[in-house]
């Protein structure tokens, strides 16, 4: 199983027939433990590293503090769920240090992200304050280096 | 060209040793060449591994750029390096080398070996090796003044030197087995028991073995038998070994060898009046590798492991019969069913389908049929060169 995800994690294009030869397991098994995973969101979603700016689009990012009042019960819960509903969040995380959740807010624009802040994110109840810190460059993302990566540059053919 | 330009070069020729002049360049350059001029080619050709060094590897180097580490060092290498090396084998292989007096750092496994063939070889003496094998082993050892006695090697015994093989050649005038397991250019590896009769050889008949180790760490589904770990063996064995292959770090020049203190001493002789030491910053690199590049070798082998099974598999499945290699990271298939050589299925499969393979036949007689295959090179190009490779043996069966 962990051989099939490692395999899957560092590339999601590959069929099962290829990683039935890579791992030397039957396709039949491969195709089960698959399907297993998804079925038990081991695997939740099969993606794509895009470099968009590639295309020229602009995409604004920001990684925002939020300071939390935690709720009774339900400590941070209830409050993160409240905030990671958004689709304008990429990302949340409950964090140790002097915030309590850490998020990754995407939008088109930077008045998008700020009207986001401003108008959804910081009049909820439980938030005492927020820092938003805009992203200025995308230097390594998930394990992928995003510019000048690493070309082969080894000779074609050597003893 | 000019009347004298050209007798200018026919003088400088006469003037070149026989020693020389009797060992032929290396078959896979004049490859090469032919190689450079053509675009858009795949190529199985190389012989090094397609990751970097890894990073904290390389980090480490230009620290110590940063720090001024850029003098000469002891001739048997760094200190600190001989003294991680030692503890290497100790924890890989339950060795016991002392590293004042028994490891010697060199210029890549390369000058380790012309190191041990120069300090061991009186003119005559011979040598026994596999065929086919490594294309340095025969040159160095000519030019060490030895007599190379090769031992035929096939695929029906998965290209393993038989021990029987050994003794059958062995005469008053040998001095030395060199062998060098997991294999360039087979993939074979040797199963420890063979290798324990070749040592019982060479200690009833007083020789040494020349063990190159150094695709050593690149072994899959099994274990790799260090030759110096055999029981008794440690004094008649020079292992040899480096940082190459299994650390990536092919250009960074860094090998070793680990023997009895005479050998080492004998060996330093030549080293320090040639290369009087390895280049320091790879020294340095290769500490860091040796402290904490384990799971980077662990990383590497699991990719190279999962490369080899689709091209092993992907070569039968076209109709390139090729035994399972169980080391390093060549395949070497059989192209017989073509009925063509090794050289001319190498060549042609360069201008026609632009994939490069190195013909079996450069690396011994007993390679002709055979063409070798490095799977260290991204699966996608390994697919690819396998879809053009399918292509040109069904238009050449």
């Amino acid at each position: 199983m962990k051989q099939i995800l490692e395999i899957l994690e560092s590339n999601a294009r590959l069929g099962v027939e290829q990683i039935s030869t890579m791992t030397n397991m039957p396709a039949t098994e491969v195709e089960k433990t698959i399907r297993q995973a998804e079925k038990s969101r081991t695997i939740l979603r099969y993606k794509t590293v895009i470099n968009w700016s590639k295309l020229g689009e602009e995409r604004v990012q920001a990684l925002v503090e939020v300071k939390v009042t935690p709720q009774r019960d339900v400590g941070f819960d209830a409050i993160a769920e409240r905030i990671y509903r958004f689709p304008q969040v990429h990302s949340a995380y409950l964090v140790s240090g002097t915030y309590d959740l850490a998020i990754l807010v995407v939008g088109r624009t930077m008045q998008e992200i700020a009207a986001f802040v401003a108008e959804k994110l910081a009049p909820l109840e439980t938030v005492q304050g927020t820092v938003t810190h805009f992203l200025l460059k995308r230097y390594k993302e998930d394990g992928e280096i995003f510019e000048g990566g690493e070309e082969i540059k080894r000779l074609p053919v050597t003893p | 060209m000019s009347a004298t330009h050209s007798s200018h070069i026919k003088a400088a020729a006469r003037l070149i040793s026989q020693r020389v002049n009797n060992i032929s360049p290396s078959g896979i350059r004049k490859f090469f060449d032919l190689l450079s001029s053509i675009e858009g080619v795949i190529s199985l050709g190389v012989g090094e591994p397609d990751f970097v060094t890894p990073w904290r590897i390389r980090e480490a180097a230009i620290y110590s750029l940063e720090k001024g580490y850029t003098m000469y060092t002891s001739n048997y290498g760094l200190p600190e390096l001989r003294r991680e090396l030692a503890k290497y084998l100790e924890s890989h292989y339950g060795l016991d080398y002392d590293p004042d007096t028994q490891l010697l750092i060199t210029a890549g496994v390369s000058e380790a070996f012309d190191l041990a063939l120069r300090a061991i070889v009186n003119q005559g003496d011979e040598v026994i090796m596999p065929d086919p094998c490594y294309v340095a082993y025969l040159p160095c050892t000519l030019l060490a003044g030895g007599v190379p006695i090769l031992v035929p090697t096939s695929e029906a015994n998965n290209f393993e030197i038989k021990a029987s093989d050994i003794e059958s050649r062995i005469t008053e005038r040998t001095k030395a087995i060199l062998i060098g397991y997991p294999a360039n250019p087979t993939g074979a590896v040797m199963p420890g028991e063979e290798l324990n009769r070749i040592s019982e050889i060479a200690r009833r008949y007083n020789l040494l073995v020349i063990s190159d180790e150094i695709y050593g760490r690149l072994v899959y589904s099994i274990e790799h038998t260090c030759f110096a770990s055999l029981p008794n063996a440690k004094e008649h064995t020079i292992l040899l070994g480096g940082f190459s292959k299994a650390y990536a770090m092919t250009g960074w020049r860094v090998g070793y060898a680990a023997a009895e203190p005479e050998i080492i001493e004998a060996m330093l002789k030549v080293h320090q009046y040639t290369m009087l030491c390895a280049p320091i910053m790879g020294q340095i690199a290769a500490i860091e590798a040796l402290k904490a590049g384990e799971a980077d070798v662990i990383r590497m082998v699991k990719e190279y492991d999962r490369r080899r099974r689709v091209i092993v598999k992907g070569l039968n499945d076209i109709g390139l019969a090729c035994f399972e290699p169980k080391g390093a990271f060549y395949a070497f298939p059989s192209i017989k069913a073509t009925g063509i050589t090794s050289e001319e299925f190498a060549e042609k499969l360069l201008m026609e389908e632009k994939v490069a393979v190195v013909p079996g036949s450069v690396f011994g007689r007993c390679g002709e049929g055979y063409v070798r295959c490095c799977y260290a090179t991204s699966l996608a190009d390994i697919e690819e060169a396998l879809r053009r490779m399918g292509r040109f043996v069904e238009r050449h069966r």
